[in-house]
């Protein structure tokens, strides 16, 4: 008896950690398709805590008002939760929307649901995270995160000064595509390639400020000979900058992330990282709304990829580098003026 | 080795549960010793117990929670709900020790509330910590707002800041306070009515009970010392990183339960040591630290850290078959 509640106890508290407790049926029911004439505009991101969806929410949620499109905003209960993704989906269908705005979870998680929604009329648009095959969506209006990888790494060779890089990487959950877009965008920035010597060892995060402070101090016990950090994205960077502090380490090291948060551009203007690159999440949020409009009217379709752009925030500009200063960064971040 | 000797290892990891775990904390030490030519070194030797701290201190009260043949689900997310609370008052210009306060006082209401269903109602922990456990991570994302909260406040930083050299080794007042809190623990549990009561209640509540003890006191008590400590793991938390954040700790009660249970203490309640509990936060932390040192990838950390917990609950039940028989 004791031991099947033992049993119980473990299964259930596992189940807790990596499911939501929701549950929701899927009913089928009426989905209202292009040229009918008001847009419904559903949207699904990863998470609704981490402070870039709550923007790309609330972008979103601006631009459906000023539009006149209904809109409502679900998400995942974490990083990662295809299941809640898919879920959330099949609830936008139920309420029939005409159109689904997603940040996927992983580029290839939510697929059969998204060939559901397109199946029933529904245009799909990916925003911040592409999809793999990128045309199982219909458009795709996000970061280059490769590009914007790319950037962080060719501003840190650049403020080395021909010194050979001495690099610990930050990743962040490991296998996402977001992750590896920018972990093999800052590698050709800096010039380097997976197993590198110049890297001298990565730990990965999973966005977590703690654990990367963690992976930081552990990675500095091996060596404290280097002059680069590579942080996949900002709460990691201030994780990785309290490990390196403690060390007394941060007047050696060029620190690089990527985000443009509010708080991340701060960071730079108070010295902790020496550059960020920021992401335009209102762009993508205020496009795909206008999509949805058109296509409520219309019924014309967006197609491809369109890049949002990114840019590298610093207030130690370096020549080659196209930037912009922390006082641009604070009144932009994340696209949004404040 | 005879079947004799057996027994009585049997018998000797029973008497002394702290004792497992404190063995596979010196073999893990020695070996990454060994194995690196970093990993002993007395800075590294204090960080990897300040990377324990905040876990440690969790596990701490779900000791107490254990013992009585409970479990706590929403330890971690009341701390981090207390951390946003400190942050965020400090910000608003509370007095630090003001907002100190507050953290820990909801950390504490948190464990009445959870006492008083389960000796009220007779509801089982894991039920209505799973409850709470779900409310309060919802709280900590609506007081967020999507948004972490840096803190300034030198008090609640003091127990990552200050630090004194003792014997050469960096040690902050965190883990002095850890230590501290343990020992006090430690002492109730071994040496009071009270400590006695906690081990009769999780070993047979009905005989406790028959016995005098008051076993819905005993056990709302331990809710509240262990709310109290979970308030004390937001302050060591504030001390790591300066910044609540509702996204951190989200697996901060497995965690917590992890170190408990490599710790030697039964999760059928009665059996077990806050000492224990400290050496198996340390053995979590000491692999952490090892692994990453010679370049082993997460998720290989994370399948010997599995690993363990497993071998920790094998030894637990041969140790009671031997003592059964």
């Amino acid at each position: 008896m004791r031991q099947r509640s033992l049993t119980a106890v473990v299964l259930a508290a596992v189940l807790a950690a990596t499911t939501g407790c929701t549950v929701e049926r899927h009913w089928g029911g009426n989905t209202n398709t292009g040229g009918s004439g008001k847009a419904k505009v559903g949207l699904v991101t990863k998470t609704d805590t981490n402070p870039y969806f709550v923007e790309l929410r609330n972008s979103a949620r601006a631009a459906a008002q000023a539009n006149g499109a209904d809109f409502n905003a679900l998400a995942g209960q974490f990083d990662g939760d295809n299941d809640g993704q898919v879920r959330a989906i099949e609830n936008l269908m139920q309420q029939g929307v005409n159109t689904i705005l997603i940040t996927p979870s992983s580029s290839t998680g939510v697929l059969k649901a998204i060939k559901d929604a397109r199946d029933a009329g529904v245009l799909v648009i990916a925003l911040d995270t592409a999809t793999e095959p990128p045309d199982a969506v219909d458009a795709t209006f996000a970061t280059d995160n490769f590009a914007a990888g790319e950037q962080q790494g060719a501003y840190v060779k650049a403020a080395l000064k021909g010194v050979p890089p001495k690099l610990l990487m930050v990743d962040g959950t490991a296998g996402s595509s977001v992750d590896t877009q920018r972990h093999g965008g800052f590698l050709k920035g800096i010039g380097l390639t997976d197993g590198s010597p110049e890297i001298k060892g990565h730990t990965a995060a999973n966005g977590d400020q703690s654990l990367a402070q963690q992976g930081m101090e552990n990675l500095l016990q091996r060596s404290t000979d280097i002059n680069a950090v590579y942080s996949m994205n900002e709460p990691m960077g201030r994780g990785a900058y309290a490990a390196l502090k403690a060390r007394g380490l941060t007047g050696q090291i060029v620190m690089g992330s990527i985000d443009g948060g509010c708080e991340g551009v701060q960071n730079v203007k108070d010295g902790q990282y020496a550059a960020t690159v920021m992401q335009f999440p209102k762009k993508m949020a205020e496009q795909g709304v206008l999509a949805a409009v058109e296509y409520a009217k219309t019924g014309k379709k967006p197609t491809g990829f369109v890049n949002t752009g990114s840019a590298v925030i610093t207030d130690k500009p370096l020549p080659g580098i196209e930037s912009h200063d922390t006082a641009w960064g604070l009144q932009n971040c994340w696209g949004g003026a404040k | 080795m005879s079947t004799k000797d057996r027994e009585s290892l049997g018998e000797f990891l029973l008497r002394a549960p702290a004792v497992g775990p404190a063995l596979a904390l010196v073999v893990a030490i020695v070996v990454f010793s060994l194995a690196t030519d970093t990993f002993f070194d007395l800075d590294n030797l204090s960080t990897v117990v300040q990377q324990s701290l905040v876990v440690g201190t969790l596990a701490l009260g779900q000791t107490l929670v254990i013992l009585i043949a409970g479990i706590d689900l929403s330890n971690a997310s009341s701390m981090v709900v207390a951390t946003l609370i400190m942050a965020k008052l400090a910000a608003a210009g509370t007095n630090g020790f003001v907002a100190l306060l507050a953290g820990v006082v909801l950390t504490i209401i948190v464990g009445i509330f959870i006492g008083s269903l389960a000796t009220r109602i007779k509801l089982p922990a894991f039920i209505i910590t799973l409850g709470t456990f779900t409310m309060l991570t919802a709280v900590s994302k609506l007081i967020a707002g999507g948004q972490a909260v840096p803190v300034t406040d030198g008090l609640l930083q003091w127990l990552g800041t200050k630090r004194y050299l003792f014997g050469g080794i960096p040690i902050t007042y965190g883990m002095t306070l850890a230590l501290l809190m343990y020992l006090g623990i430690w002492y109730a549990l071994t040496k009071t009515a009270w400590g006695k009561h906690v081990y009769a209640v999780g070993n047979a509540p009905e005989s406790a009970r028959l016995s005098g003890i008051k076993v819905n006191r005993t056990v709302l008590s331990v809710y509240i010392v262990a709310g109290l400590t979970f308030g004390i793991a937001a302050w060591q938390a504030l001390g790591r990183t300066p910044n609540a954040d509702p996204n951190q700790f989200q697996l901060g009660n497995l965690d917590s339960i992890t170190a408990v249970v490599l710790g030697g203490t039964s999760l059928f309640g009665g059996r077990g040591s806050v000492l224990g509990t400290l050496m198996g936060a340390l053995v979590v932390a000491v692999l952490r630290s090892g692994l990453t040192q010679m370049n082993v990838d997460g998720n290989y950390q994370d399948l010997a850290t599995g690993a363990l917990l497993i071998a920790a609950v094998v030894v637990d039940r041969i140790a009671r078959r031997q003592q059964q028989s």
